[in-house]
């Protein structure tokens, strides 16, 4: 007996959105599984996963906030993926915008910088340094790649430990507040330094609406866009994009651009936003969640939004299990791999057919 | 600077790069085979997890790297059957089971968090092992070391002298070609991934079984992603491989030795150490190599035979 894989004739519209969601059924199914194993109730863990948290005006908004940095992270890794490139260090890039955008907030402190201009500009050019230092940091890897030929995978994946320690270096030396009793953090930002809410009172803050932006543009510029073809030419036909005259050193260098300044935005928001001061740590691993998301959501920036939502659930789920069930946050890594891993699969069979062969063939 | 001192650095050298060299063997095979496992890191703390999960409850050494082993092929199965069975995309394979790793190694170590054991044993042979300056260094290591030595000779010997490993080397660098000469291509590949996995599962089983006495869920700290780029440093030649994690393990033992010695430099500047240096050696060896790529040629793209 044999296994064969058969290309299916066409890809139907349907599949491309059944398969997420049955990679999604799967994953849970496996997940029930592994919560069982730990002797604790399956049917008790998926309602304070995946139902509990949808139930509350609370928690509907902590689901968006958790949401907007996969979203952002996950939407410009998608034109990385498209073209066939791996950043894989968006955590890294993710910190980075965050550190040096959060810089900005601790330079103006206490009305600092403020006589003249006043107090408008610190918001946006916090976010705009943040961003174009997350956009530079992902430049090396990708300088790196086009110059050099080295890996881009391995090079982005390194430059995030080095961005981990930098921030930790900075957060225990340099930027640590004076009065903060030898706590490694800094000084709360100033009121004038936070992203203002969207609604007096709850949650959300103005970083949400900004992924919802980013993710409505990218959906436009990827499929109306001369570059958004030349990203998807690239990365299923690179020897037609060749003869077409497309530069394959141009694209590296302008989607790594792409997902570094969306990283690094999504960093300075959670900054800005949610935390309000840096601390030797920003981030739960969302630079690494939000690979999933992008493959969850199928490359796509609307597909990317939902799965946003999903993986947030799996964050938010996992901290209330941990408390509620006393199940391990690991948990909630597990299921994630587990995800992509269904996600991948999933995939293959919207491409191909499986065949089961018994006996010789001629 | 004494005999035992120099003694003493060229130890812990050698035991700083015996997980690299374990890992990054059994990766050479299954990247030879043209297959991309970028999950090492998973592999590695899941091995390191089981490893010291069942060497704890068994008293075992042993036991435990076997135990480790298994860990780390069952991780690479599921690889293997994504990546080779269904012929899904090997880099986001890859990271899915370093993701899932982390994961569910978390979760099978947590109740053995902060537990302590007994190291793995050195050999010892009276006389040998108290020679000056080699004896501890050449008779004194623990069965790791050794194992990762015999490791790197039987790679060598394998994928250089036999048939079999010179039909795995054809799928590795063309796999079309190689199915059409009827090579089992998919078989090949899965047996690589599968002893990949376990090189990968025993080098974690070491770091918790004899490097450390202990098991903490971050213990990897990265090491099978310098694993990866080790083999991509030593051109997927075994020997250069053994250079190449030394040198590493130099570069630990460094930023170890500068940290006790307090020299002025920031504490974390030194721990990037590690991670500044894989870069530069990627950097360096493409200088080296500027005419066309070294690469095994079909690494990294999925295989689906044709009729």
């Amino acid at each position: 007996m044999r296994i064969d894989l058969e290309p299916r004739a066409g890809r139907s519209r349907i599949a491309e959105w059944v398969a997420p969601v049955g990679a999604l059924i799967a994953a849970m199914l496996i997940g029930g599984l592994l919560v069982a194993a730990l002797g604790k109730s399956p049917v008790q863990a998926f309602f304070v996963y995946f139902v509990d948290p949808l139930t509350e005006a609370w928690s509907l908004q902590e689901l968006a906030v958790k949401a907007t940095p996969l979203v952002m992270i996950a939407v410009g890794l998608s034109f990385c993926f498209r073209a066939n490139l791996w950043n894989i260090g968006a955590e890294g890039q993710f910190i980075i915008g965050g550190a040096m955008g959060g810089w900005i907030a601790l330079l103006t402190h206490d009305g600092v910088g403020q006589s003249v201009l006043g107090s408008w500009w610190i918001v946006p050019a916090m976010l705009a340094f943040g961003a174009f230092c997350g956009l530079l940091y992902a430049l090396i890897p990708a300088l790196l790649r086009v110059w050099l030929g080295v890996s881009e995978i391995l090079t982005s994946l390194m430059l995030v430990y080095i961005a981990q320690l930098f921030l930790d270096y900075m957060v225990r030396g340099p930027w640590r507040d004076p009065k903060g009793f030898n706590f490694p953090v800094t000084v709360n930002f100033d009121p004038v330094a936070t992203l203002p809410m969207l609604a007096p009172g709850g949650r959300l803050h103005a970083g949400v609406a900004l992924a919802l932006i980013v993710a409505l543009a990218a959906a436009l510029v990827m499929a109306r866009s001369l570059f958004g073809y030349e990203v998807r030419l690239v990365g299923s036909a690179p020897r037609a994009a060749r003869f077409a005259g497309f530069s394959e050193s141009k694209l590296t260098l302008a989607v790594f651009a792409i997902s570094g300044a969306l990283a690094g935005l999504a960093g300075i928001c959670e900054v800005a936003g949610q935390i309000g001061q840096l601390q030797p740590s920003i981030s739960p691993g969302y630079g690494f969640t939000a690979i999933i998301v992008a493959f969850l959501g199928r490359l796509s920036p609307i597909g990317i939004l939902v799965a946003g939502l999903v993986l947030a659930l799996t964050y938010i789920g996992g901290e209330s299990a941990q408390v509620t069930m006393k199940l391990p946050f690991y948990l909630t890594g597990a299921f994630q791999g587990l995800l992509l891993m269904c996600v991948l699969a999933a995939d293959v069979f919207t491409r191909y057919r499986l065949v089961i062969q018994t006996g010789r063939r001629a | 600077m004494n005999v035992q001192i120099i003694e003493l650095v060229l130890v812990t050298i050698v035991t700083a790069a015996t997980p690299l060299i374990i890992a990054s063997v059994g990766e050479l095979v299954v990247e030879r085979a043209g297959v991309l496992n970028l999950g090492v890191e998973g592999m590695m703390i899941a091995g390191a997890a089981i490893g010291f999960a069942v060497a704890f409850l068994t008293g075992s050494t042993f036991l435990g790297a076997l135990a480790a082993i298994a860990a780390g092929m069952f991780m690479s199965l599921l690889f293997g059957i994504l990546a080779v069975g269904l012929a899904a995309n090997q880099v986001a394979s890859g990271l899915a089971l370093t993701i899932l790793g982390l994961g569910s190694a978390g979760l099978a170590g947590a109740s053995f968090v902060g537990q302590k054991r007994e190291s793995a044993a050195s050999l010892y042979i009276p006389g040998l092992s108290d020679l000056p300056l080699v004896g501890k260094l050449v008779f004194g290591e623990d069965m790791f070391v050794y194992t990762a030595l015999a490791l790197v000779i039987a790679v060598s010997w394998f994928l250089n002298r036999t048939r079999a490993g010179l039909a795995l080397r054809a799928v590795g660098e063309n796999h079309g070609s190689a199915h059409a000469l009827g090579l089992p291509v998919r078989r090949t590949r899965m047996l690589a991934v599968l002893f990949g996995g376990a090189c990968a599962g025993l080098a974690g089983g070491y770091l918790s079984l004899a490097y450390t006495p202990f098991w903490s869920p971050g213990m990897t700290a990265g090491r099978g992603w310098i694993a990866l780029a080790l083999v991509v440093f030593s051109s997927w030649k075994p020997w250069r491989l053994l250079a190449g994690a030394l040198l590493f393990g130099g570069a630990t033992v460094l930023q170890l030795h500068a940290q006790a010695a307090s020299i002025g430099l920031p504490g974390q500047v030194l721990s990037a150490l590690p991670y500044l240096a894989t870069i530069l050696a990627l950097v360096v060896l493409s200088l080296r190599n500027r005419r066309g790529s070294i690469a095994p040629g079909s690494l990294g793209t999925p295989f689906i035979p044709d009729r």
